[in-house]
């Protein structure tokens, strides 16, 4: 039974480090901030999700110690990470970062230019 | 809904006085009992029955997994492919939502949807613009998932 719950641990932890190894090749791939930001904001959550789970997992199969910290910071990361990850590419938008040559349309764009002819 | 729990706990609370007994099981069964009560006379609230509103808070915690699992996917599928076939854009998509803390629940649904992140919301609180990583196909998928959060969102706080 220990052996099972260590395995999915490991498992999870795995998938948590190979979800970051992709979210880092996105973020150099990938052609401009928004793009990038897709990649950083949405693997790195579920890395770090799946890799808390496999730690608390882990601590609760061998030392029968339930670590509810553990389970709070999830939390706190599933709430705190789209917010900043919108918060980012909103500053990149204010600042006028350019979208990637390849976009094909922005409504943004559009809305602004019709409240500047108002 | 916040009145009806703290009466189910004054109910709870007056049975284990009743019993004598202060001990979680006294307490959980005062709390059945109380939920039974608060049932029967369900008319008298303008609300509807709390535990409703929980299921719902529940099926939107789901809901909010089952999208981050399935935008992962689809993140690393643009990611690990060879050669990079995306058409990103930003569009618009009006919101029939009107309280900050539901547009704020969006906004973060929306931005751990596939291939979705939310840009900019309007001054009126009306339009959420949103960067998509693949706009040519998915706009009309996009919009059917979010009629399943703003449906989600609003059976929540109907």
């Amino acid at each position: 039974m220990i052996e099972t719950f260590k395995l999915i641990a490991g498992i999870l932890i795995l998938l948590g480090a190979f979800l970051f190894l992709a979210s880092t090749l996105g973020v150099i791939r990938l052609p401009d901030v928004y793009t990038r930001n897709h990649a950083a904001s949405k693997s790195t959550t579920l890395g770090v999700t799946s890799i808390l789970i496999g730690t608390c997992i882990y601590f609760y199969a061998q030392h029968g110690h339930f670590n509810s910290r553990l389970i709070l910071a999830i939390f706190f990361i599933l709430l705190t990470a789209p917010v900043a990850g919108h918060l980012i590419s909103r500053a990149a938008y204010n600042t006028n970062v350019k979208l990637w040559k390849n976009s094909s349309e922005d409504d943004l764009e559009k809305a602004r230019m019709a409240k500047r002819k108002e | 809904m916040s009145f009806q729990i703290l009466l189910n706990l004054l109910l709870a609370f007056t049975w284990m006085f009743l019993k004598n007994e202060y001990s979680g099981n006294t307490f959980t069964i005062g709390y059945i009992l109380g939920l039974l009560i608060l049932i029967v006379f369900r008319h008298f609230f303008n609300e509807r029955f709390y535990l409703l509103r929980v299921y719902a808070v529940m099926k939107l915690v789901l809901l909010f997994f089952r999208e981050l699992l399935l935008s992962n996917i689809a993140v690393l599928k643009v990611i690990l492919k060879p050669r990079l076939t995306i058409t990103p854009g930003i569009f618009a998509l009006e919101t029939k939502l009107t309280k900050d803390w539901e547009i704020t629940t969006l906004a973060n649904l929306i931005t751990l949807t596939p291939g979705t992140l939310v840009v900019n919301v309007s001054a009126d609180n009306k339009t959420l613009y949103i960067h998509a990583m693949d706009l040519a196909d998915k706009q009309e998928a996009i919009d059917n998932i979010k009629n399943t959060f703003e449906k989600a969102i609003m059976e929540v706080s109907r």
